[in-house]
């Protein structure tokens, strides 16, 4: 029985890192209406600037992020402003067609640069520290620091939307560009500050993920894959909802784990057809709809 | 002193050309009417001035600096709000942060929260509601409020009787010559002839994108009004 408890707390924990792959997808989502296919190329490219900056200047990963937040933010901004802005409309087909060109362009640029080699950040003995819940249940402190890191990153992002005059303009430009520019509002710029956002959230993702697995090119669509897995059970745009889909992925994928090894992948795959039956339209009402 | 001065202004929607030659002047303090059946050309008059739709003209002037190429979020920082057609609340904001957004330019003056609950007392009671939830009248009132917090010194106000029961209509009205004694110009775009000419100093009629009449109401006889309305004699 402490077995099949262990595996859901190792799920709920995996979850954390999920949901920070998918909230920054949900942001983009729910603000610019842009479905983001180089979502999880941007991820990997996140954990490679952390590790050039560490080799570079010696940080700790955790205090890379100083660096590589920032300079995600900035990318986002003028990949939305100078590339992405121009794919928005009616349409939804060239952003997808746009962003997977993108993708690619990331992962051959990353594979040029660095190699196919397997890379992994190290923070020392926190990867391995646990603590004893009970005599037979242990949770990681590293897979801790994901999770908890996850739900003050969405308390935050849920005060920002809801009670700051940006989150305002944000959800307003959500709803209605048009009207929103009669309120002062330039969407153009709101659309880049929504994405430099969100690549902060794919920096921080980005550098946990480098942590706590090995990271090469060509994993970002699998990321990419989670992170829309969570977003759609969520409820597409839900920022909690987006917690407790990248918890379903989780928990999914460890029982699946303990069934029989080959099943992980799997085992969350049918979770995510299993909410969609029930619930098409995710479990949760978006954030930005709120 | 002339606050909107317009010369030869000619707006298009791609290649459709939907005003042509417009010759229009607003003076600070006035309340002016523009009338028109549907698709004369009102509402895209409107549109050019806020930025919305793409301009030609010899003179397009506010307040003696140039409207024409302006981003629309530009102009509200110059001092023209909007209440739209349809009155276009955002679903997904409260009413109280309906409100809110239309300060978002950040101008300065008397308009605030405090001041637009006194003139429309019903929204305080509804401030946590979603804005579209409410009564049509009720979501007018939020979108002239929120037009409002942006403290503008001219109003444009695109079809405010559009779908409301008459006496929602005559509230509603009511509450614009408060606005005008606070020093804001009205521009007002209406189908009903008699609502919009009961509250105008003057009035300019459209027909198929150009102006056919214009004058006050007291001088112009309803013969000619209709003539310029309809495009014939009723």
């Amino acid at each position: 029985m402490i077995e099949w408890i262990n595996s859901i707390v190792q799920g709920v924990l995996t979850g954390g890192l999920y949901a920070l792959f998918a909230t920054g997808l949900a942001i983009i989502f729910g603000v610019m209406r842009l479905i983001n296919i180089t979502h999880g190329d941007l991820i990997v490219l996140a954990a490679f600037v952390a590790m050039v900056i560490i080799e570079t200047t010696g940080l700790n990963p955790f205090l890379s992020m100083l660096a590589v937040l920032p300079i995600m933010f900035v990318f986002g901004y003028f990949l939305q402003r100078g590339i992405l802005n121009f794919t928005l409309g009616d349409d939804l087909l060239p952003p997808l067609l746009v962003t997977f060109g993108l993708s690619i362009v990331i992962q051959n640029v990353l594979l040029q640069i660095f190699s196919a080699d397997s890379q992994r950040l190290k923070v020392g003995s926190i990867e391995t520290t646990s603590l004893h819940l009970t005599n037979n249940l242990a949770v990681g402190v590293f897979p801790l620091i994901i999770f908890v890191t996850a739900v003050v990153l969405i308390i935050i992002l849920q005060y920002i939307f809801n009670s700051t005059d940006i989150g305002r303009a944000f959800r307003a430009t959500s709803d209605d560009p048009t009207t929103a520019q009669l309120m002062g509002i330039n969407n153009k710029h709101i659309f880049g500050l929504a994405m430099g956002v969100a690549m902060v959230l794919v920096g921080i993702a980005g550098v946990f993920l480098a942590i706590r697995t090995n990271f090469d090119p060509s994993i970002g669509p699998s990321r990419l894959l989670y992170a829309f897995e969570a977003v759609i059970m969520g409820g597409m745009g839900s920022l909690w909802g987006t917690l407790a889909g990248g918890i379903i992925l989780g928990v999914a994928q460890n029982i699946g784990a303990k069934l029989d090894p080959g099943w992980q992948i799997l085992a969350g795959h049918i979770a995510f057809l299993i909410v969609l039956i029930f619930r098409p339209r995710g479990l949760f009402p978006r954030t930005f709809d709120e | 002193m002339s606050l909107l001065s317009v010369r030869n202004l000619s707006a298009f929607y791609g290649d459709y050309q939907a005003l042509f030659g417009i010759d229009f002047t607003l003076m600070q303090g006035e309340t002016v009417a523009i009338i028109g059946a549907n698709a004369a050309g009102k509402s895209t008059f409107l549109r050019a001035i806020t930025g919305l739709v793409n301009t030609r003209s010899d003179k397009f002037n506010y307040q003696g600096n140039p409207l024409d190429g302006s981003a629309a979020s530009k102009i509200v920082e110059m001092g023209i709000a909007m209440v739209p057609e349809g009155r276009r609340l955002f679903p997904s904001l409260s009413v109280e942060d309906n409100l809110k957004i239309g300060a978002y330019s950040g101008r300065a003056g008397k308009w605030t929260l405090q001041r637009v609950y006194e003139m429309f007392p019903k929204l305080r009671e509804r401030s946590e509601v979603s804005g579209t939830s409410l009564s049509g009248g009720e979501q007018q009132m939020v979108a002239i409020g929120r037009a409002l917090m942006a403290n503008p010194d001219l109003l444009l106000c695109d079809e405010l009787s559009l779908g409301l029961a008459p006496i929602i209509i005559k509230d509603i009205y009511d509450a614009l010559p408060a606005i005008k004694a606070e020093g804001v110009s009205l521009l007002v775009v209406e189908q009903d002839i008699n609502q919009a000419l009961a509250i105008a100093d003057r009035f300019y009629c459209f027909q198929e994108g150009r102006i056919t009449l214009s004058g006050s109401p007291e001088d112009s006889s309803k013969a000619n009004i209709a003539t310029a309305y309809f495009g014939r004699s009723q």
